[in-house]
């Protein structure tokens, strides 16, 4: 359970104060599935980064799953973001290098798990993404719906609680972007928790609650 | 993230960037094996001049008259006087001491060698038979001067002094003159070659009587003293210093060195030069632990979105900068570890273009070229590793 009280997060431009967080109060429920819309600056994707720990408010607290996380150290912060939260990029993120199985194992690896339990469990995420045929592939080597998938399948190998997605459909067609948004919705079914952050309106009216933001502040929020 | 993927992960990284992998453990590895080159040529500059030190006697101590101050000049020769001289009744006294195995008295000069028609200047050393041992000549024909006939007029002739008067090989027996005395060849040394600039090949030795007389000399130019035992030498040098001492109305008038001491010198002064190149050496492996910092930043900013995505998942500033250092320290220890190859490679070489230098590298070089590339390349990635894991992840991860 993600529960925002009072959130501030303020960027310096130069001599200006820009509040990208003006103030924000938010609580989203365990497997609830919500869409943030809003116009570019409107402090959509900072919310995203607060609630997944990669970015600190000014002010304010933050309770995940009823622990206070706004004065974790950088390191613990680090490991609450592995077990509780999962990526998913418009870009996607993926190591150029590694292959796709090895990008899906990169969690993992961080998390320590033994070599012989990662190969089996990367090798069953490969196949629940229908990404078996391509495991040995680079990224510049599959399609953008294929880099998507592997990348969701990162993202959600450690069992996140909550998978937050920027734009996820962003950088794809209209056919391949239903289809990364039809296994979104797959896992939100199966109870992760999906906030999504987008400037689609189509794919933001799915979610069965939907937070409008303008200028820092939640202007909407219909269930 | 444990240690054997940390290492896993910076190797697989390393291969991903062939080139700039290359290029880094290229430099490390020449640094490398600079170190072990050029500390194998002066070491091996070192062991050749202690061998050929070592050639020229065993256990030596060499007794010269009068006395050498710090300053190394003889005062004796400074003040317009003559120093006492060191006479062969002074050797005598010398070989009685029980410590001395044997001695031969030495005179020195140059006088002009005549026989079968060909005339020529030699340099002729006066002793007794006992010069061959402690100076480990040998002969390739005939005898030694005959140690009880000390006063006979035999002569032994050097390898090449031989060959140039009796090129058909039959200076045995013949007769020549030195100045206008006659000698009967009893010995051809064998060849052997110069060692610590003197050339035995080009000598003849006569009994040091005659020399005396041929030189118009009551004093020796040199006592040259074999002890028993390598531990007495000390004691064996004090012994022939007091029993002189006492000959010469206690006067301390001889100088009496040891060819220990010499050779230690030596010693100390190549072991000196080598750490002086070693350390020049060093100064590559400096130049290449800058090389591998700058491309170790050069690769944090090209993986700038990787970092970024790292921090994403949930990978603590820690483990990042252990990712990054343990990169540079398999870059620098893969080079060091060619390095080490090549140096031995190079070292092999030189002792096959130049047999009679010993090129060995030394282990402490060996140790150190690695060691000091290793702590290098660490120290390198120390700054790059900082900087990875200072990354603000929403920043690295908008840097597309």
């Amino acid at each position: 359970m993600i529960q925002l009280s009072d959130i501030t997060r303020i960027f310096h431009m130069g001599d200006q104060a820009v509040h990208a967080l003006d103030h924000i109060d938010l609580t989203v429920d365990l497997g609830e599935y919500v869409s943030i819309m809003g116009p570019s600056g409107s402090g959509k994707s900072t919310l995203l980064n607060v609630i997944g720990l990669l970015d600190r408010p000014n002010s304010g607290h933050y309770l995940l799953d009823g622990k206070n996380v706004t004065d974790l150290s950088e390191t613990e912060l680090a490991q609450v973001r592995r077990e509780k939260i999962g990526f998913v990029f418009q870009s996607f993120h993926l190591v150029p290098r590694m292959t796709a199985a090895e990008n899906i194992e990169l969690p993992l690896i961080l998390a320590g798990i033994p070599l012989s339990e990662r190969k089996a469990r990367v090798m069953e995420t490969l196949d629940a993404f229908n990404l078996s045929d391509r495991a040995q592939h680079r990224p510049a080597e599959l399609s953008g719906g294929q880099r998507q998938r592997v990348a969701i399948a990162r993202a959600t190998i450690l069992r996140p609680t909550a998978l937050l997605a920027d734009e996820p459909t962003g950088n794809l067609d209209h056919r391949i972007g239903s289809e990364v948004v039809a296994l979104l919705e797959a896992l939100n079914q199966a109870g992760t928790t999906l906030l999504v952050v987008t400037h689609d309106r189509e794919l933001g009216l799915r979610a069965r609650r939907r937070i409008a933001m303008r200028d820092g502040r939640i202007e909407a929020d219909e269930q | 993230m444990k240690l054997q993927d940390t290492l896993l992960f910076s190797f697989k990284t390393i291969i991903s960037y062939p080139t700039r992998s290359f290029l880094i453990m290229l430099a490390m590895a020449l640094g490398v094996a600079a170190v072990i080159v050029l500390t194998a040529l002066g070491d091996g500059a070192r062991r050749y001049v202690v061998n050929q030190f070592s050639s020229i006697g065993t256990n030596l101590i060499i007794v010269l008259p009068g006395r050498a101050e710090t300053a190394g000049s003889f005062p004796g020769a400074v003040m317009g006087q003559t120093p006492r001289d060191l006479t062969l009744e002074d050797a005598r006294w010398v070989g009685r001491l029980p410590q001395v195995r044997r001695y031969a008295p030495l005179n020195v000069g140059v006088v002009e060698l005549s026989a079968a028609g060909r005339l020529r200047e030699v340099t002729i050393l006066g002793s007794t038979a006992e010069i061959f041992p402690i100076r480990h000549m040998k002969l390739a024909q005939g005898d030694f001067l005959s140690a009880t006939s000390g006063n006979s007029a035999q002569i032994v002739l050097g390898a090449k002094v031989a060959q140039e008067f009796f090129p058909d090989g039959n200076a045995m027996g013949q007769r020549v003159r030195l100045s206008d005395r006659r000698f009967l060849v009893t010995g051809v040394l064998a060849e052997q070659g110069e060692t610590m600039g003197f050339n035995s090949d080009e000598v003849v030795i006569i009994p040091v009587r005659h020399a005396q007389t041929l030189l118009n000399t009551t004093s020796l130019f040199r006592l040259l003293v074999e002890a028993r035992h390598r531990g007495e030498i000390e004691s064996t040098k004090q012994a022939i210093r007091e029993t002189l001492i006492q000959r010469h109305d206690g006067e301390d008038d001889v100088t009496v060195i040891t060819q220990d001491a010499i050779l230690a010198t030596f010693d100390r002064i190549l072991r000196a030069l080598t750490l002086g190149v070693a350390g020049i050496a060093v100064i590559s492996l400096v130049v290449a632990g800058v090389l591998v910092m700058n491309v170790m930043l050069v690769a944090v900013s090209q993986r700038t979105a990787e970092i970024g995505l790292l921090k994403a998942i949930g990978t603590p500033a820690a483990v990042i900068r252990r990712i990054f250092l343990a990169e540079a320290t398999w870059l620098s220890l893969t080079g060091a570890i060619i390095g080490f190859i090549l140096g031995q490679i190079g070292s092999l070489m030189l002792r096959l273009m130049y047999p009679l230098l010993p090129a060995w590298p030394p282990l402490w070089a060996n140790f150190a070229g690695i060691v000091v590339a290793v702590l290098t390349g660490i120290l390198a990635g120390l700054l790059p590793a900082a900087r990875a894991a200072r990354l603000d992840p929403v920043k690295a991860l908008s840097n597309r």
